[in-house]
């Protein structure tokens, strides 16, 4: 039995989140004047980038749920690129750099340590993009939550190799072109059929917390991750975070993307506590598939130039797995 | 106080009084009984202060005591072989960012074909990994090695190995005296780190470095590790004091001031190699060894001065570069005056004995100037020149292709267990 988060206030028009007609204490970390800026400005992400927004929202509600005991572990990718090029640094958070591959173990090692210090306060968090989490890091990944050792990993998931020119991970949707599925050939773009559903595999390894989250609901993500912060072992947070280079999409219909992602069910947003999903993001406006496609060039070959369905069965496809989505996790509430 | 103990269980005991916070290994082959032994005392309370890591594989190993060594905790793993080449792109990263995890390699050989045994491949294939790498001669050495490596590694902020041949020594039982956690505690003082993860002090570890710096970044490396060379004689010294032990520096030479001749070697093969020296000597031939115990950095000076005014070398190496030769002798090589020649002898592959018998022909030979740059020893001829020449005949292998001995080897053998 799922429950319904609560519903915000959101301001007519449009979903974006009204800080103003909450109260203080419910406003955002975001909103907060003396949130700590984990990762501050000056870093040399793209314009629209949905993984720095992701990072900072994420970061900042950690620092304020731990009261700035928190120690980073970033994996290799676009977040660990622009963010420390040498002599520079973005963080404001004691952050440490290891390898591609290795993320959730040196986390694993930094909390075994403090553990043995005796400063359990001090906690911990890895994070990855989709390729550091699904494909190259999900050995130690794995490894790290079977042992339920005390790190909350964070993907941000871009759904492809995007730092070093776009190509496809095991988090990359069907039919989406990239470097390395290109939009050539009889089935155009990444095959059907394929790719891990990572918050799944969390949660088949009966992890306390796992959620699926948006960088188009700020609340919702900051919840989640001031929820996580109250478990104790490991937890997971997958986060949709658009790519306005991969997905060839306008700098600034980030937000917007990732909210249509979330409204067509390709990307139930969801929670669940050992193996279980607790709770669901409803749906508030159901739109089709096509209108979350339609933003984006990766799936510029489904469309011809008037705009119409070039692939008319390919987007049946998709708009049958966003079907199977709210089905599975009853995407659309209580309505039918 | 001396004790007949396995070489495994002393390492397990030096390491344990040398209170390490986290110790974290693959748990199977290639492994050796010193996790397993540390593992045992963490959860009887033997050990306390430490957590062991029973990981999923040996980068996670690796990588666990990275993160543990970054918030300022002694770490310590265990690998060898196929484990050590896993998780090589950590050991190198560890090298680079300066953690210093002290690391023991059980040398084994590294397959294709596969095969447990010992030998220097694993050590070898990670020489430029930047840390520190140490051989130790006999379990008594390896002991002590293991203790100076933490106090090494914590001074001067890089990685150490501790290499000690897998099943000759790790396996071996000997006498050892395993110092007691007072004497311990009296040379090894609690780690300091020089960098540390801390939320009270931000730091960014593990920066990108552009063309612009990382040459700079890589001569930084290279002047730690030659200030590392004073200060593992520095350390030898000290600890020799405190355990009253005879000092172990950077070589340890045996008749060699006086020899014409002069075998160069490293690890458990040293001892034997004495005994023929002593026998040679005997006879009255001016021969003599230098051990080799810091391999990285690489003690050009002491080798030379240990070397003296011999004229010719042997090296013995237990790992070969194929299609070059010694590993070891390309670096012995750089220590030697010109007139000095140097021959290099491949020994011990994959376990194969070195027997004192093969040792004593190679330095007759050598002595008569009848040994050949490049020896391989006790090498089967026969069986080598029929695979060449049925690979030149029928232009194949067969029927085990990545062996390379085809029907005159594994196969006949595995014929002759079969019948």
């Amino acid at each position: 039995m799922t429950e319904r988060r609560p519903a915000r206030f959101y301001q007519v028009g449009s979903f974006a989140a009204g800080n103003r007609l909450v109260s203080l204490a419910e406003r955002t970390v975001q909103a907060d004047p003396s949130r700590t800026n984990s990762i501050t400005s000056g870093h040399r992400a793209c314009q629209g980038c949905g993984e720095a927004l992701g990072a900072r929202c994420v970061l900042d509600a950690a620092m304020r749920a731990t009261d700035g005991n928190l120690i980073v572990v970033n994996a290799t990718g676009c977040l660990e690129v622009f963010s420390t090029p040498y002599p520079e640094s973005s963080w404001r958070i004691p952050w440490m750099h290891s390898l591609f591959a290795n993320a959730a173990s040196v986390a694993s090692g930094v909390a075994t340590a403090l553990e043995v210090q005796g400063r359990e306060q001090i906690r911990v968090i890895a994070q990855a993009g989709d390729g550091g989490t699904v494909d190259i890091g999900f050995g130690a990944l794995s490894g790290m939550f079977e042992r339920d050792d005390d790190v909350l990993f964070v993907c941000y998931d871009n759904q492809a190799y995007m730092n070093t020119g776009v190509q496809r991970s095991a988090a990359t949707p069907p039919a989406a072109r990239t470097a390395t599925t290109e939009a050539i050939g009889l089935h155009p773009g990444n095959p059907f059929g394929q790719g891990k559903d990572m918050p799944r595999l969390a949660m088949a390894h009966g992890l306390g917390y796992v959620a699926t989250a948006t960088v188009a609901d700020l609340h919702d993500l900051e919840d989640k991750v001031i929820r996580a912060m109250g478990f104790r072992g490991a937890r997971y947070l997958h986060v949709l975070v658009p790519c306005p280079l991969g997905w060839a999409t306008e700098p600034s219909a980030t937000i917007e993307v990732a909210r249509r992602a979330k409204e067509c069910g390709l990307f139930p947003v969801f929670e669940a506590e050992r193996g279980r999903v607790t709770s669901v993001s409803w749906i508030r406006h159901l739109i089709p598939v096509e209108e979350y496609l339609r933003l984006q060039g990766r799936y510029g070959h489904l469309f011809d130039a008037d705009g119409r369905a070039a692939q008319p069965e390919v987007l049946e496809r998709l708009q049958a797995l966003a079907d199977a989505n709210i089905a599975a996790y009853g995407l659309l509430g209580d309505r039918p | 106080m001396l004790r007949q103990i396995e070489g495994s269980r002393a390492v397990a005991e030096a390491v344990a009084a040398c209170r390490p916070g986290v110790v974290c290994a693959y748990p199977i082959t290639p492994q050796t009984h010193i996790v397993e032994a540390i593992g045992a005392m963490t959860k009887s309370g033997q050990l306390t202060g430490c957590r062991f890591v029973n990981v999923e594989s040996e980068f996670a190993a690796i990588s666990v005591a990275m993160g543990a060594s970054a918030v300022g905790t002694r770490a310590y793993t265990a690998t060898a072989s196929q484990g050590l080449l896993f998780m090589l792109e950590a050991v190198y990263n560890a090298g680079g960012l300066g953690l210093p995890i002290v690391m023991t390699v059980a040398n084994r050989a590294i397959g294709a074909p596969i095969n447990i045994w010992n030998d220097h491949s694993d050590a070898m294939a990670a020489r430029d990994a930047g840390w520190i790498q140490l051989f130790a001669e006999n379990n008594q050495q390896a002991t002590d090695l293991h203790i100076q490596a933490f106090r090494l590694a914590e001074e001067v902020s890089l990685p150490v190995m501790v290499c000690m041949d897998g099943f000759v020594l790790t396996h071996a039982v000997e006498r050892v005296d395993v110092p007691s956690q007072d004497e311990v505690d009296t040379f090894l003082p609690p780690f300091t780190p020089r960098q540390v993860l801390d939320p009270h002090l931000p730091t960014s570890i593990g920066a990108l470095v552009g063309p612009e710096a990382f040459e700079e970044v890589r001569y930084l490396a290279h002047a730690r590790h030659l200030h590392a060379l004073n200060t593992i004689e520095r350390i030898g010294v000290e600890y020799a004091e405190v355990m009253h032990r005879p000092f172990c520096g950077l070589v340890s030479p045996y008749h060699s001031e006086d020899a014409e001749l002069v075998v160069v070697a490293l690890g458990s093969v040293l001892g034997a190699v004495k005994d023929v020296v002593d026998e040679l000597r005997s006879g009255g031939a001016k021969v003599g060894v230098v051990g080799i115990t810091a391999f990285r950095p690489f003690p050009l000076e002491a080798l030379h001065r240990a070397v003296g005014n011999a004229s010719q070398v042997v090296v013995i190496d237990r790992a070969l570069s194929a299609g070059f030769g010694g590993i070891l002798s390309s670096d012995v090589a750089m220590a030697l005056d010109r007139r000095t020649s140097i021959a290099t002898v491949i020994a011990g592959l994959g376990g194969r004995a070195i027997t004192e018998h093969s040792i004593e022909s190679v330095l007759r030979d050598a002595l008569v100037g009848r040994l050949e740059p490049l020896r391989f020893l006790d090498l089967d001829h026969a069986k080598v020149q029929q695979e060449l020449a049925h690979l030149e005949n029928e232009g194949c292998s067969l029927p085990t292709p990545d062996t390379g001995l085809g029907a005159t080897g594994l196969t006949k053998l595995v014929g002759r267990v079969g019948t």
